[in-house]
């Protein structure tokens, strides 16, 4: 009897923690293309984001946006959301997350970034400079949003580019298994430093750029 | 327990069965919150500390519809502006979004269910009650939207920001209303813990002596906070205490009972006034919106249909309803349980159960201020 009851009660904590904080889904979509910007003497200086975000949000973004023709959104006009964009972007740590050799960088606030409207479909661009410009034999760029609100995908074609690499940079990215529902579990290896072997996020985006 | 109908102490083979099928899933669902809740709460500072985990089996599955139908609503809305037809698609798929996300964070799951166990709540009320906070939500919805962004267009800018007024105004109420009942419960797990020690006195000292001390130690109880509490198990002193205590009518009625060995039926103690106060419960958690339907408006809007988006709005409060109830009805039935089986207990039945429902009232507490502060997962607001 004693042990039912334990059961019960168990079962009862179990439910009300349980019951509010299941897991989110994401309410946003984001297909994502990086270019890594390197300096003439080899240092890596930034990452420029071309993000190009679903329908829906694209349309709940533009809503109230003043217009001089109806459907057109020039680059001056969504100047201001842009600019509400990166702001509010910069809470979230830009959903970017860079390791050089096993150790976290630093971004300043982003520059030169503006909205265009195509296709039906906001595009954010935005340079997220590094704190300070540095060589590493590997550096990992991770693109995703700790709380799955936002859901990222690297886009399909050329979805990483190095600008004024050394040329024997290689890169090499890796995709969430499952876009919906699968964990990722990070290849370890990649990270040198062994310390943060545990080091890893569902539904990362992994970007790798190897200078030997 | 009416869900369970459990007649004696004993559970049957199926009722263990079902038992153990719902805390597996309880503790699913709890693993992978967890899991989830230690993403979003240590973003981007130190370091993130990342099991090698797998989200699979039955909450994989979750996530994984509910991202399909809310993709799906998108392009549903839009054919429906050519055809027709498209709306009733729309409405399935917010129908079956609305019983899939629920078992998301917010949508008040949690305050919702922790009160019904603090009160004595009959399931049939909690169900209705969920109904009512699902509606709620979607009403708020539509009317952000509705006065915003279709009456004065405003941006979305300015509509998160009203969005973000409301999750403070309603997370803030959450703590106060946690606040009130886990006063009026720590009043009653007070009285509950003196009943137990005053019964550990033996019977006989109560038949010769019992009266005449009750007497007396009863005209200093006022003064004396909780100290008269021990007495409350002799019942035909209640009405007396409980006026001077300045106890509402409802808790008054649940701790009637706490020296006896039998619980009441949650029906006899449905009193008058539990309607209002649950009330207050659920809109506590029912004025903040839910940004999925916000998102869906404001499409819908921009496609010229924004009736389509009302309708499918309101079919996503009923579908959440049903989930909310279900897991409101299994919180009431657990605690149905629960009570049978402290029922057999000598004295310490009450008492675990006045524990259970300060517990519970306390997590309602913890959950208004963990939501105020940020650590308790809630869905975002899309701003940016």
């Amino acid at each position: 009897m004693t042990r039912s009851f334990a059961w019960g009660f168990a079962l009862l904590v179990m439910l009300l923690a349980g019951a509010g904080r299941a897991s989110a889904h994401p309410h946003v979509w984001v297909k994502s293309a990086s270019e890594l910007v390197y300096a003439a003497d080899g240092t890596i200086t930034g990452v420029r984001h071309t993000w190009t975000f679903d329908d829906m949000f694209s349309t709940y973004a533009l809503q109230g946006i003043e217009t001089k023709t109806k459907g057109v959104y020039t680059r001056e006009e969504l100047a201001p959301l842009a600019q509400t964009n990166v702001e509010s972007l910069r809470e979230f740590g830009f959903f970017t997350f860079a390791k050089a050799d096993g150790k976290k960088q630093k971004f300043e606030e982003p520059v030169d970034y503006y909205l265009e409207y195509k296709d039906s479909a906001l595009v954010l661009h935005f340079v997220l400079p590094f704190k300070t410009p540095f060589k590493s034999r590997q550096l990992a760029v991770e693109i995703f949003d700790p709380s799955y609100f936002v859901d990222f995908q690297l886009q399909d074609k050329d979805p990483v580019k190095l600008v004024g690499a050394p040329a024997s940079c290689t890169t090499a990215i890796e995709r969430p298994r499952d876009g919906t529902a699968s964990a990722q579990k990070l290849g370890e290896d990649n990270f040198l430093d062994g310390s943060n072997a545990n080091y890893g996020a569902m539904f990362a985006n992994k970007i790798t750029v190897t200078c030997p | 327990m009416r869900l369970l109908n459990v007649k004696s102490l004993e559970l049957t083979v199926g009722q263990k069965a079902a038992l153990l099928g719902i805390a597996v899933l309880a503790l699913a669902l709890t693993g992978d919150s967890l899991w989830h809740a230690a993403l979003a709460q240590n973003p981007f500072g130190g370091p993130r500390a990342v099991p090698d985990q797998q989200v699979g089996g039955i909450v994989g599955w979750l996530l994984a519809k509910q991202s399909e139908f809310y993709r799906a609503m998108s392009s549903t809305i839009r054919a429906a502006k050519n055809d027709g037809s498209a709306v009733w698609t729309l409405l399935g798929i917010s129908f079956a979004y609305g019983i899939f996300h629920a078992a998301g964070p917010g949508h008040g799951k949690a305050v919702i269910s922790s009160y019904l166990v603090a009160n004595e709540e009959t399931a049939r009320r909690g169900i209705v009650l969920s109904f009512i906070s699902a509606l709620a939500q979607a009403l708020v919805a539509v009317l952000i939207v509705g006065i915003g962004a279709w009456l004065l267009n405003v941006t979305a800018k300015t509509m998160c920001g009203t969005e973000r007024i409301i999750e403070i105004a309603s997370y803030g109420l959450i703590a106060a209303f946690g606040a009130r009942l886990l006063w009026s419960k720590g009043r009653g797990l007070l009285r509950a813990v003196q009943a137990t020690r005053t019964a550990a006195v033996p019977e006989l000292a109560l038949a010769h002596a019992g009266a005449h001390r009750h007497e007396h130690a009863h005209s200093h109880a006022f003064a004396a906070g909780g100290d008269h509490a021990g007495h409350d198990h002799h019942g035909h002193h209640h009405d007396h205490h409980h006026h001077h205590g300045g106890h509402d009518h409802a808790d008054h009625r649940n701790d009637e009972h706490c020296g006896h060995s039998h619980g009441p039926e949650p029906s006899e103690l449905a009193g008058p006034g539990g309607w209002k106060r649950g009330l207050s419960a659920v809109l506590t958690v029912g004025i903040r919106p839910c940004s999925g339907a916000i998102l869906v408006l404001v499409f819908a809007l921009a496609q010229g249909l924004f009736w389509a988006g009302v309708a499918a709005t309101f079919v996503m409060g009923i579908g959440t309803a049903i989930t909310v109830a279900t897991i409101a009805t299994i919180a009431v039935s657990a605690k149905g349980i629960a009570r049978r089986l402290a029922a057999g207990r000598e004295g310490g039945g009450a008492l675990v159960m006045r524990g259970l429902e300060f517990a519970a009232a306390g997590l309602v507490l913890l959950l208004g201020v963990g939501l105020l502060l940020g650590y308790v997962a809630a869905e975002r607001v899309t701003c940016f």
